[in-house]
């Protein structure tokens, strides 16, 4: 490995992974990516996150950070001159960090119920899915987005599920613009930029990701 | 500072409660304390915790933070003596992986414990006890994991850890062993000696009652 002093291991369809690199790119840090497969997982992974064993893992001068939302706040801390994703009011703050949790707690397990399972299970999901929506879309309320007039932390955590809602809606043969036209267009606002634009990979490859994935997995 | 008004509302057994009793015991903040009886949550708890209706939620001059983690930081930020979390970011961002190993790994295979007999529930012993051993290797030497003061992960882990103690009392379940976990062992013996740390236990008598009550109806929703 090259004398990099920032390197991303990473995936190209996890959500988790985009996150970290709308943050880098955010902030314009330079930076080594190297895609793993997660069938054949590398030493360096192993080494650099033994503990989970998963991507992303953020490395910064030999030094590893798991967990995307650890790894963006120490993105924001670390290099904290440029382009702050956290607010420095407190209580805005404590809001975004809920809120970013909220998004951990609920979107991605419901989304994966949406294309790995079937009938009532599905329908549960869909439900729930578009409620948690709702109520982020709720909470932007009028501002361009969750960061007030500025993109912030809360827009780094969600967005990157955008490049998934293809394939939710396929899989559960639903649309999520009927139910959520606000959160849409935040999307599509958020996709204009190029931290976002650079880090989120096309939605229709991300629909073929999953369609292997559930080959592989023996899910009809 | 001006007059200010905390109000924390909690449930006296909830370790997510009390970690946050003792962030504000050590920051010496005063604040209201309003028990909930989680069984009939009140509607100024549903009104500041919407979201989840839960406990812990700390109320700030009329504003509600939700989520015992997102309280503790916003604690450290609002109130900078006596500082919990490090200063660097790197050691932050291994406070914060530890406190999410916590809450998402080591607690729910805790739980599982529960309803599991025999074999299986041998198994998940040991699965803790091996999730366990990473913060036995973490302490590595100090005397806490914040270092030489306590600090956000001995505020995390250490309710955690009491709740797996008392628990074994009730149920003879031993997470913590101190053959195995001796470095963790000793951190808890630690804490114990100190004041704001034992004003934030919850009851002995009460805690047990508490965990057999839960025992109880486990049981009888098993049947």
């Amino acid at each position: 490995m090259a004398n990099a002093e920032v390197v991303l291991l990473d995936f190209w369809p996890s959500p988790f992974g985009m996150r970290v690199r709308i943050a880098l790119a955010e902030k314009g840090i330079k930076y080594e990516y190297k895609e793993e497969d997660l069938q054949n997982k590398s030493a360096l992974l192993l080494q650099m996150n033994p503990v989970h064993k998963k991507i992303p893992v953020l490395i910064h001068n030999g030094k590893p950070v798991a967990e995307s939302l650890i790894a963006v706040q120490y993105i924001d801390e670390a290099w904290k001159d440029k382009a702050p994703l956290l607010p420095s009011d407190p209580y805005l703050r404590a809001q975004a960090k809920f809120w970013a949790d909220f998004v951990d707690k609920k979107i991605y397990a419901l989304g994966r119920k949406i294309w790995a399972t079937k009938g009532e299970e599905q329908e549960a999901a869909k439900k729930e899915f578009i409620e948690s929506l709702k109520l982020m879309e709720g909470k932007l309320g009028e501002k361009p987005y969750f960061g007030g007039e500025s993109f912030g932390y809360v827009d780094v955590v969600l967005v990157p599920f955008y490049s998934w809602f293809y394939a939710y809606e396929v899989f559960g043969n639903f649309s999520i613009e009927a139910e959520c036209p606000k959160l849409i267009q935040w999307a599509k606002r958020c996709s204009e930029k190029e931290s976002v634009l650079k880090s989120l990979p096309d939605h229709k490859k991300v629909h073929g990701f999953v369609l292997e994935l559930k080959k592989r997995l023996g899910i009809e | 500072m001006a007059e200010q008004e905390v109000i924390l509302f909690g449930m006296c057994i909830s370790p997510f409660s009390r970690r946050i009793e003792l962030a504000l015991k050590i920051k010496g903040i005063q604040y209201q304390y309003i028990e909930e009886d989680l069984s009939n949550k009140s509607p100024l708890l549903l009104k500041y915790n919407p979201v989840h209706k839960k406990v812990p939620v700390l109320v700030h001059n009329g504003k509600p933070i939700a989520e015992s983690l997102v309280i503790l930081e916003y604690i450290d930020e609002t109130w900078q003596n006596n500082p919990i979390l490090p200063k660097d970011p790197y050691s932050r961002a291994i406070a914060r992986f530890w406190a999410k190993f916590v809450e998402e790994k080591i607690l729910p295979t805790a739980l599982k414990t529960i309803a599991a007999e025999g074999k299986e529930q041998e198994q998940i012993i040991e699965q803790v006890y091996q999730k366990l051993n990473f913060l036995e290797n973490e302490l590595n030497g100090k005397d806490f994991f914040g270092g030489g003061s306590i600090g956000y992960l001995d505020i995390v882990v250490f309710f955690i850890a009491r709740a797996f103690q008392v628990n074994q009392e009730v149920t003879q379940v031993e997470l913590i062993s101190k053959e195995k976990l001796p470095a963790i062992c000793k951190w808890i013996e630690k804490l114990l000696k100190i004041d704001v740390v034992n004003e934030c236990i919850p009851p002995r008598e009460k805690h047990i009652a508490f965990i057999r009550a839960h025992l109880e109806a486990a049981k009888s929703s098993s049947n």
